[in-house]
């Protein structure tokens, strides 16, 4: 693109506004109110950069492009309309497509140029087809892992980090001699091979608690290597893209990770899932626990109620119930907002859409800074379906695995109210302090049924109060 | 390095620059949302996969960018529309 004709002048013209709708798009997404704008504008940047595209001067057949455009719509809209509950394991499905669509261009790219590539040409390409490889690999397993098709529970071995950095080191080293001499043609497949190999490794150790950093990250994975594709077809609009998308998944991992007190660089080099404790046997310690019937004449008696859901809730498909609970709950005109901690779910942000769609108004759902001030001056706090992250040892405890953790602190409400279904220790098989504490009452039963019997009771005796 | 070269890295390095400020402000509420809109952003590579196919080259790519970008403008919206203010939005 070093001499510009009249039409390309065009394209770049075209280009140029769908950056800047891109810009838009996500500024736009910074508050519900404007988001649906965001998306649109992000639809006509997209609208404009295929049309703009499609007057290229180098396409010689348009049938494929036809055929390809109208596959993928074919194939997109069912992935557009699956439940609210499976938008992880969707979305690490797309991180994959992705991820393959550039690894196959960058492939296709490095066949036609060979053997006269340029340098920093090779050195792009290589990241981004490595990137891509194991984006592509990585993620088709946390979708598996997601949807249940593969174990969830982390898989390790002894030098489990050694076998993984030798691996990712091959692929460089490869990477480094394909840049000294593009025509080595036999190295290529190598190196995607063994990126492929790396990405399920690197999946491999990780359990399903860990879900969210490690989509954020693939995420982030796969907006730097279509950002190296830019680089490689010396598309500005593809870099811009790119870095947006890079730079997003690159703030969520962070924000992640600080939520699970890891490091960065622990996140990086895939130090997940190493939060195996040796759970020491507790000595049965008293709890105290409470029926429905109780917990509806709490509730009902208190002014101020947080609402802590955890992945348990969403298992359970409690949503609904939980909201006739809220329904209930301020009819009676008691303050109910849900506190909502950065790793609750299985993504980013997935259990304020699980709210969301099960109708609860979206300035009700805070984080975790907005309820921790208010949790003194809170009566009631209930958590249904999470366990660690109310732990107060992450607090309290530095013996702890968990300690340093941010928590919703939950045990300075007045009364607590986990319901769960035994005793069982959470993800982090670390028992939770919480439950032994004075001012908390266990509620054993499933979520979805004891939910629906604390609703029950309250519209049974709705004339009291 | 040729001008071309420097001027594509210097766009990175500002795009990166406003991804970061402009994200940053994206409130957690809408993470899910932020991650299946840039995802179909991303999708623009749909653009190199174009070229390749219009050269007969490589068709799977450009079936795999548009499965990405219209199923993630489409649930992107979906979630969106589930959100809603109480009565008066705050903030």
């Amino acid at each position: 693109m070093t001499s510009l004709g009249g039409g390309e002048y065009v394209i770049e013209v075209l280009y140029i506004i769908s950056a800047a709708l891109f810009i838009l798009s996500l500024k736009w997404l910074s508050s519900p109110a404007t988001a649906r704008r965001g998306v649109f504008a992000g639809e006509i940047g997209m609208a404009l950069a295929i049309i703009g595209t499609l007057f290229y001067k180098g396409i010689v057949d348009y049938k494929w492009i036809a055929i390809g455009l109208v596959l993928g719509t074919i194939i997109g809209v069912p992935l557009g309309r699956v439940a609210m509950t499976a938008v992880p394991q969707r979305t690490a499905l797309s991180h994959a497509f992705g991820a393959l669509c550039v690894t196959l261009v960058g492939t296709a790219e490095y066949y036609q140029r060979t053997p006269s590539v340029p340098k920093f040409t090779m050195s792009v390409l290589s990241l981004e087809v490595i990137l891509g490889a194991l984006t592509f690999t990585g993620s088709l397993m946390a979708a598996g892992k997601l949807q249940e098709i593969l174990p969830q529970r982390p898989i390790t071995y002894k030098g489990q980090n050694f076998v993984n950095l030798a691996m990712l080191l091959v692929a460089i080293v490869i990477a480094v001699t394909l840049v000294r001499d593009p025509s080595r043609t036999a190295l290529y497949p190598p190196m995607v091979l063994i990126s492929l190999i790396f990405g399920v490794m690197l999946i491999i150790p990780i359990g399903g608690a860990d879900m969210p950093t490690v989509i954020s990250l693939l995420n982030s994975y796969a907006g730097l290597s279509a950002a190296a594709m830019g680089f490689v077809l010396e598309s500005k609009l593809l870099i811009v893209a790119g870095a947006l998308d890079g730079a997003s998944g690159f703030i969520l991992s962070v924000n992640m990770s600080k939520a699970m007190n890891r490091s960065f660089t622990n996140v990086l080099f895939g130090g997940f899932g190493q939060l195996q404790t040796t759970a020491a046997a507790q000595e049965a310690r008293p709890v105290r626990s409470a029926t429905a019937e109780e917990a509806a004449a709490i509730l009902s008696a208190a002014g101020k109620v947080v609402i802590v859901p955890g992945y348990g809730m969403a298992v359970a498909q409690a949503q609904h119930k939980v909201r006739e609970l809220y329904d209930a709950l301020t009819k009676r005109g008691v303050d109910v907002t849900f506190g909502i901690h950065p790793v609750a779910g299985r993504m980013p942000g997935h259990m304020n859409v699980l709210l969301a769609e099960a109708d609860i108004p979206y300035d009700k759902l805070l984080d975790m800074d907005q309820v921790n001030g208010d949790m003194p001056q809170t009566d009631v706090a209930l958590v249904i379906g999470a366990n660690d992250v109310t732990n107060p040892a992450a607090r309290n405890d530095h013996s702890s695995p968990i300690y340093g953790m941010p928590i919703i602190d939950v045990d300075k409400a007045h009364t607590v109210m986990v319901i769960k279904r035994s005793m069982a220790p959470g993800f982090a098989g670390i028992d939770n302090l919480l439950y032994y504490l004075d001012n908390n009452l266990m509620l054993f039963g499933d979520a979805k049924a004891f939910v629906g019997n604390i609703v029950k009771e309250l519209s049974g005796n709705s004339g009291g109060h | 390095m040729k001008a071309d070269l420097i001027s594509s890295l210097y766009v990175f390095m500002l795009a990166a620059f406003i991804g970061f400020e402009v994200i940053r402000r994206v409130s957690p509420l809408l993470h899910t949302p932020l991650m299946s809109l840039t995802n179909a952003l991303d999708a623009i590579a749909v653009v190199g996969a174009i070229i390749l196919a219009g050269e007969q080259k490589s068709q799977l790519s450009t079936i795999l960018g548009t499965s990405n970008i219209v199923g993630g403008f489409i649930i992107t919206d979906r979630m969106l529309k589930m959100f809603k203010a109480s009565k008066a939005p705050k903030q």
